[in-house]
């Protein structure tokens, strides 16, 4: 069919890598068509190519019955293709109005007419059914509506294709079923649809087919997802079996490490208050800006408490600066990796050694050349962490082993807590499951762990112990056994005024 | 895909050893064409050209690196300059001139640091404002008036020699050295770099980040107030005029030399090379007798055409 979106034989190559090696599929008007498939599966390359941030080295793309390789993003765009991103493309700093004609403000002379703009605008956003005013800022909106804004750009510029990329990670419950709505009713309308995400519940409620890549290849395209299992596209997507992701390990669990009472700080409704013990791993569920991270940034000393008491094995502790954290034994793993984990420029070695190398440096300040390629060797090979080599740039890496290198760089702290905030954000099924052993062997070894994450079926897999925050406050802890998806999200979902508190 | 790997090899290798070759090739050509330019003698005075510029791009690679820069340092020169001059002259003691000018130098190195680290200001800024406060300051020292130096057991530092080269080449080279192996092989230099890559995951991997800017810019000032000193020492008297636009030679050195202004990056081999790259070219043009208009000219299409290649390079490995 015309409108179909097409990918002819494209072949893409980095220095030293393989990205995307003739891929070709077809991807039909008014569906809505799953890609899927590991990080450093080719998917992010592939919408990078679609959208023009990328010249393939060989091969097309047909859009509406029209050859394409796009030299940019200006011309990806002119044909009718839209590429929303997880990191929005919006300038915060300007109206919904200005954002959704950046590039093409309605003028008359030169002249940039606001008001038509405005109603424009207005016509847009009503179609998508949101209700946002084209006035305010963006810096002034939710991620949700940030979104619904994106969405709109795209269609002002009468996309035929939109792609999104991973596109409910920050959303809450309610903004991800608006967000499917906006996306049947674009399907309705005759448009190509492409549906980036690691979360297979969405997969099956949204998407009609599904093409799976691994390692930069082709593997297989479901014209229809009708009777295709879960287990089916995993193991396509990983090209083995994986039995159960989790694999939970019971362990024996020591005495109390870390006591947490009723510490507060600016972004808690109310002091938070719980224990942690050696070898436990303590789950920390909730929707995104229940207060979690923050709590978390708290006992790190990352940011400064305003009251409360922190026990460190009995011991009165008062962090200060992560520093101190981590010569107590408290280390922490940020959420956003690329913004607060990694040193993007610089190498993998560094990268790893970044915290532990004045443990193994003469007077604690030379470095040994031998000794840091020696720590760094180890750990790659011990957590099987893939780089062409410990001076590779960390930031050419897959999400799955940049998350590696961080937990590289504190276990060589030999750390008596570990604080992991999304620790699997991102990151496929294999490394996903390469990340829980990881978690599973610190608790074995009678390190305490927490474990921040947004996804329940994570939670439940994983942990001892469940603690649910709602709305900047502790809601509640429950053991592994008694854990339920339904008494999880019980818990996690704001309080109106029509329930009461239980 | 064989275009691409093979441009990629490319850019590696000119990543590891082209402005190297840049450098090489440029002397080459000036000694072919440039007469007196392969001579003793003008290797010397060229080696003393560059070295205040040289010195002072040792610790600013460290503030590049961990992602600021500094304005100040011209003014620093000039105002350490007088420092040194009107101590020595009141003491009668070389150590205690060469004392307060490095002093003064750190100073106000201390002071750019606790503002950008502490207090969350720019660095544009609060340099740019010490800057003009500094070269006030030297004015007001000096009277509007260069201060000669009296103390002439002073003038070795600035005019002695060994081995045939003055000593301000052999304290430039020191300071290559030395802060060459600071950053390279000491946890002092991988952390600054690390800032510079990414401060907010440095403080978070534990590294004291405030304290290390304060340091950077301390060290910067005092490197900056110790070449005030030697300056002083060579021309005989603290001058307030001197170092006009030498924070922007400084700077320019280190970013021909691939010293990235977004910090993270950088090594002291490229900015060895850089300010040689600079001082040949300079030197080139003078024995050329170039018009000195002409002069800004070429420099500024030097730093140029050394950025765009930055970018070609970006280019080609898109």
């Amino acid at each position: 069919m015309s409108g179909d979106l097409q990918f002819d034989s494209i072949t893409k190559t980095f220095p030293g890598v393989r990205a995307l090696s003739d891929v070709s599929f077809v991807a039909a008007a008014g569906s809505v068509h799953a890609l899927l498939g590991e990080n450093g599966a080719g998917k992010s390359t592939l919408l990078k190519i679609l959208s023009g941030v990328y010249r393939p080295d060989s091969g097309r793309l047909m859009v509406g019955g029209q050859s394409h390789v796009f030299r940019n993003t200006a011309e990806a765009i002119g044909s009718g293709v839209a590429v929303i991103y997880q990191e929005l493309h919006l300038v915060p700093e300007m109206s919904v109005a200005e954002n959704l004609y950046l590039g093409h403000f309605p003028n008359k002379f030169g002249c940039i007419s606001g008001r038509r703009m405005r109603a424009d605008a207005q016509r847009e956003l009503q179609s998508l059914g949101e209700d946002i005013s084209p006035r305010a800022r963006v810096s002034s909106l939710s991620i949700g509506q940030r979104q619904m804004v994106e969405i709109a750009k795209a269609l002002c510029r009468d996309a035929k294709v939109i792609a999104f990329d991973e596109p409910t990670s920050s959303l809450s419950a309610r903004e991800t079923g608006r967000l499917f709505g906006v996306i049947r009713r674009l399907r309705e309308q005759g448009r190509v649809i492409l549906y980036v995400s690691h979360r297979m519940e969405e997969i099956y409620e949204i998407c009609d087919a599904a093409t799976v890549l691994r390692d930069g290849r082709h593997v297989e395209t479901f014209a229809s997802l009708q009777g295709v299992t879960r287990d089916t596209l995993v193991r396509r997507m990983v090209g083995r079996e994986i039995s159960d992701v989790f694999g939970y390990r019971a362990r024996a669990i020591g005495q109390t490490v870390l006591e947490i009472e009723n510490l507060a700080g600016a972004a808690l409704a109310r002091p938070a208050q719980f224990s942690l013990r050696a070898g436990e791993i303590l789950g920390f569920f909730g929707l995104v800006g229940a207060g979690r991270s923050e709590l978390m940034r708290l006992i790190y000393g990352a940011d400064k408490p305003s009251a409360g008491r922190i026990r460190l094995s009995g011991e009165a502790y008062r962090p200060r600066r992560p520093s101190q954290s981590i010569r107590r034994g408290i280390v922490f793993c940020p959420e956003d990796r690329k913004k607060d984990g990694i040193i993007p420029v610089r190498s993998v070695m560094e990268n790893l050694n970044l915290s532990s190398r004045r443990k193994f440096s003469p007077l604690r300040f030379l470095i040994s050349p031998r000794s840091e390629k020696r720590n760094a060797s180890e750990f790659v090979k011990q957590l099987a962490i893939k780089t062409p080599g410990l001076n590779q740039p960390i930031k050419l890496l897959s999400g799955g082993n940049q998350q590696k290198v961080i937990l590289a760089r504190w276990l060589g702290e030999s750390p008596r807590v570990v604080i992991l905030d999304e620790p699997t954000r991102g990151i496929d099924v294999g490394a996903k499951s390469e990340i829980y052993n990881i978690i599973y062997t610190l608790a074995e070894r009678g390190v305490a762990v927490v474990v921040v994450s947004s996804e329940l079926p994570e939670v439940l897999g994983i942990c001892d112990r469940i603690a649910v925050m709602r709305q900047g406050e502790i809601a509640g802890i429950i053991e592994r056994s008694q854990a339920t998806q339904e008494n999880l999200l019980a818990l996690a979902l704001p309080v109106t005024g029509a329930i009461k508190q239980p | 895909m064989s275009r691409t790997s093979a441009s990629a090899r490319l850019v590696s290798l000119w990543e590891k050893t082209g402005m190297l070759l840049v450098l090489i090739v440029l002397l080459a050509a000036f000694s072919l064409f440039v007469p007196y330019f392969s001579t003793w003698r003008n290797a010397t005075s060229l080696l003393q050209s560059v070295a205040t510029i040289g010195t002072i791009a040792c610790t600013m690679l460290f503030c590049l690196a961990s992602g600021d820069f500094d304005l100040s340092v011209g003014s620093i020169v000039a105002m350490t300059g007088v420092v040194a001059a009107l101590a020595a002259n009141a003491t009668g003691s070389i150590v205690c001139g060469v004392a307060a000018g490095m002093l003064a130098g750190g100073v106000v190195g201390f002071f750019n640091g606790f503002v950008i680290a502490q207090l969350g200001i720019n660095a544009l800024i609060t340099t740019l404002a010490s800057m003009e406060i500094v070269r006030g300051l030297a004015y007001i020292l000096s009277h509007n008036t260069p201060v000669g130096l009296r103390i002439a057991a002073l003038y070795s530092l600035g005019q002695g020699q060994m081995l045939g080269i003055s000593t301000p080449v052999w304290i430039m080279a020191g300071c290559f050295v030395l802060f060459g192996l600071l950053l390279n092989g000491t946890i002092f230099g991988r952390n600054t770099l690390a800032i510079g890559g990414n401060a907010e995951a440095s403080r978070l991997a534990g590294i004291g980040v405030v304290r290390y800017k304060i340091i950077i810019f301390a060290l910067q000032g005092l490197v900056a107030g110790f070449a005030g000193v030697i300056e002083t020492a060579r021309f005989t008297m603290g001058d307030p005029k001197a170092g006009q636009g030498l924070e922007l030679d400084v700077i320019s050195a280190c970013v021909l030399g691939g010293v990235s202004l977004t910090g993270g990056v950088g090594t002291m081999m490229g900015v060895v090379i850089g300010v040689f790259i600079m001082g040949a070219v300079d030197n080139a043009m003078e024995l050329r007798n170039i018009d000195s208009n002409y002069q800004y000219c070429v420099r500024g299409g030097i730093l140029l055409a050394a950025v765009l290649i930055d970018r070609l390079k970006q280019w080609i490995t898109r």
